[in-house]
């Protein structure tokens, strides 16, 4: 009998099976689930939510290109971190926003928040949250320039701020508006529940619609793309919190009902928290991140000097990562425990 | 929640990859014809490789004694037929190193039969001489790890253990070898398992099963004599719900502690092949000469269940099954999850080979690795509670110190981590690297 020759044999070393999981499907996951909380801005404010959040995708999908080796280029790009980034920071701009700040918001989002600490799954904060931070903090003005939802001229048409050009003393718009939570705090007026639940209230371009990011949430969750205790434990921490304000004065400090579904805390809990790169690895850790995070954002919101404390709270607990899970290491197994007899 | 536990029979983490095996769990066991060549190699079980006691041109019976144990921590090895020894010497092993071994040509007139009377009676042994026994007829943990199966009953002064479990998790994929035992021999194994619970001094015997062998479950339960202090614990179908020490969490709700052995929690956990194989000595005078091997997976042509005959070449295996079909890519020994890839065709069944498996493009295609993001899925697959992130990114910069304090020696190497890795970071892979670095360290300061 005449014998084939044999194959040439591999020798990669067990386990050869996967759980079919990826890293780029997991941020493809994350965009899917940004859909309907992404439709919900084009839908309250037109044009304009299509110019911010354009501009600051192509601003992070730029850094992206620009500071990739050219070998892996490709890769980077195809990975959708970029994308992923640029959208997370899109939503969370004020729709009236110049759009080149919008790109430079981006650009610098990936610049200095991921590729400066080494790339993917390096870097310490949260690219998109950074972005913001700095965004705020060049230009204090027309970051906290809020819109009423809808453009006047109708869906085609857009703010005027958007079309700014770069550098250029900014116009603002001649109808102005507050977020809930800055109508909360400075002029002690609540913004009715059902508002803030389906979005029709001024706002950062994604954080109006509570209902559709925790649907987008929940689709992460059922994924099992998203570690459930972050959100779990941000948004219990600010209902209780609230809850025992509210105990105290209810008043002068705002419902739990209020606080959650009230500014970007949605959006961050759901969204930014979650970023598995910047908050802690492990089960027991990630319980203190979130606890932290919803602490640090009723302290804000309700003691400290700006509405809104989502952004800062996390980037501070981002900075409090390494450290939470220095310390949260799971007990091992058959470690602490008396053998019998 | 706590107080509800031993409903749910289970140990906390590990992965659910799918099962497999659907391609052989209804094929009964076929023996497979004796070949002409086998290679027995001396140090086919974890610890001292055996001492071979035949010469070059010797003849042996089948069954007979080749290679007695070379210390404590080693077992005796048979010869698989009547033939003669061609050469004790050098031969490739799995890994396609060279390793020492005992090569016998088949007598092909021969009618391989056993004496049934080569055991002593088990009854009239003391403990000493059970386990001596034990250790002479070659009996190694037929699950996969190969471990010497006398090491395992010999228990220290004092000790005491209660619960004989047997091993019937099967939680490999593709493997269906212990599961067609417990179908087509549940005699035999209650037998064995009889023998050690009375040797061992157990009140009682457990035979741990996965719920996705129901006829198994069935069909010993049918053979159950009430006098038999024997019970059967469905377990959730979970990898790897066969580790030893994750079945006894699953079974008794106790932690082994890090660093004992299951007869601390008064376990003895044995294998259900290593079981039928105490019965087959005792019982039936055969010691360790062959072994139930399945052999699947996408790139065999007629999948099986086969009686082989230690030594063994894999290529007289596939053959048998058919031959490999074209787009062979790679055959790993054992499960897919823990196996170990063999480097040729000409490679011997060893004791511990509970399967072949032979895989094709689908599950070696090179896989993009990605950064780690950090998401925390392998410390959620690990049923041993380590961060395998963390000790992935410290062997990758060499600091294999550091990962001492990240507990690594507790890792087993089940591969749950890798298996969950969305960014395909070959986790067990570089744990293992680290291990080996600071063994091979730690012996040559030593």
């Amino acid at each position: 009998m005449k014998e084939r020759r044999d194959p040439d044999l591999l020798l990669f070393h067990a386990p050869l099976l996967r759980q079919g999981m990826t890293t780029p499907k997991a941020m493809r996951d994350v965009i899917i689930a940004l859909m309907p909380a992404t439709g919900a801005s084009l839908w309250f404010f037109g044009l304009s939510a299509v110019l911010v959040i354009g501009s600051s995708i192509a601003g992070a999908v730029l850094a992206e290109w620009l500071f990739a080796d050219r070998a892996s280029r490709g890769e980077s790009l195809r990975d959708a971190t970029g994308i992923l980034t640029g959208l997370l920071l899109g939503l969370t701009l004020p729709p009236g926003l110049p759009m080149w700040m919008a790109f430079l918001g981006g650009f610098v989002g990936i610049a200095l928040g991921k590729v400066i600490w080494g790339g993917l799954g390096h870097n310490l904060f949260n690219p998109a949250l950074l972005g913001r931070a700095f965004l705020l903090a060049t230009f204090p003005i027309a970051m906290t320039t809020w819109v009423p939802a809808g453009p006047e001229g109708g869906f085609f048409s857009a703010y005027a701020g958007n079309l700014a050009l770069p550098f250029m003393q900014v116009q603002v718009d001649g109808v102005s508006s507050a977020t809930p939570l800055g109508l909360f705090k400075f002029e002690q007026e609540a913004t009715p529940l059902t508002g803030l639940m389906f979005g029709r209230i001024g706002g950062s371009l994604g954080e109006t619609s509570g209902l559709l990011l925790l649907l987008g949430g929940i689709y992460l969750w059922l994924r099992r793309d998203l570690d459930w205790r972050i959100p779990v434990s941000i948004l219990g921490t600010v209902i209780v919190f609230s809850a025992i304000l509210g105990f105290f004065d209810a008043e002068r400090f705002p419902t739990p009902m209020f606080s959650l579904f009230s500014g970007g805390l949605m959006l961050g809990a759901i969204y930014m928290a979650t970023d598995p790169v910047t908050s802690p690895v492990t089960p027991r850790g990630a319980w203190f991140f979130g606890i932290g995070t919803g602490l640090l954002v009723m302290l804000i919101r309700v003691f400290g000097g700006l509405p809104e404390g989502v952004m800062y709270a996390i980037l501070l607990m981002n900075a409090a990562t390494p450290l939470i899970d220095r310390y949260t290491q799971p007990r091992v197994f058959g470690h602490g425990v008396e053998k019998k007899s | 929640m706590r107080a509800f536990r031993f409903l749910r029979r289970n140990f906390e983490h590990g992965v659910h990859p799918a099962h497999h095996k659907k391609q052989t769990q209804d094929l009964p066991i076929q023996r497979v014809p004796f070949g002409r060549q086998f290679i027995m190699p001396l140090g086919q079980h974890i610890g001292v490789p055996s001492r071979a006691v035949v010469a070059d041109g010797e003849p042996v019976e089948r069954g007979q004694l080749i290679a007695e144990p070379g210390g404590f921590v080693s077992t005796a090895l048979h010869s698989p037929v009547k033939g003669i020894v061609k050469k004790v010497g050098d031969f490739r092993g799995v890994d396609g190193r060279f390793a020492p071994a005992v090569a016998i040509e088949a007598d092909p007139f021969a009618t391989q039969e056993v004496d049934p009377d080569a055991a002593p009676d088990w009854r009239s042994l003391s403990l000493e001489a059970f386990i001596e026994a034990v250790q002479m007829a070659g009996i190694v943990g037929m699950g996969g790890a190969a471990f010497p199966s006398h090491v395992k009953l010999s228990v220290p002064d004092g000790v005491r253990i209660r619960h004989l479990l047997i091993n019937g998790a099967e939680c490999e994929p593709y493997l269906t070898t212990d599961h067609r035992l417990m179908v087509e021999r549940p005699e035999a194994l209650l037998e064995g398992a009889e023998i050690l619970r009375q040797k061992l001094g157990a009140e009682e015997t457990v035979i741990g099963i996965e719920a996705n062998k129901p006829d198994a479950i069935e069909t010993i339960s049918r053979h159950l004599s009430p006098d038999q202090p024997v019970r059967i614990v469905k377990l959730k179908v979970k990898y790897p719900q066969g580790a030893e020490k994750m079945m006894i969490k699953s079974v008794f709700n106790t932690e082994v502690p890090a660093g004992r052995l299951p007869r601390d929690v008064e376990v003895n956990v044995n294998n259900v092949g290593t079981v039928v194989a105490i019965a087959d000595y005792f019982l039936r005078g055969m010691p360790l000469i062959e072994r139930v091997v399945t052999v699947a997976g996408p790139g065999v042509t007629y999948p099986a269940n086969l009686i082989v005959p230690l030594g063994t070449s894999v290529r007289d295996v596939v053959r048998f099954c058919g031959g490999l079909k074209p787009g062979t890519r790679e055959i790993i020994m054992g499960g897919p999850m823990m196996g170990r890839p063999v480097a040729s065709l000409d490679v011997p069944v060893l004791k511990g080979c509970s399967g072949i498996l032979v895989f094709t493009e689908e599950q070696t295609a090179r896989r993009k690795e990605f950064p780690c993001i950090r998401c925390g899925r392998c410390l959620e697959a690990c049923p041993y509670f380590l961060n395998p992130s963390r000790l992935a990114r410290l062997s990758k910069a060499r600091m294999f110190d550091e990962m001492k304090a990240y507990n690594v020696f507790d890792c087993v190497e089940c591969g749950c981590c890798t298996f969950a890795c969305p960014s395909n970071i070959p986790i067990v892979q570089l744990i293992r690297t680290a291990k080996d670095d600071l063994k091979n360290r730690k012996e040559s300061d030593g």
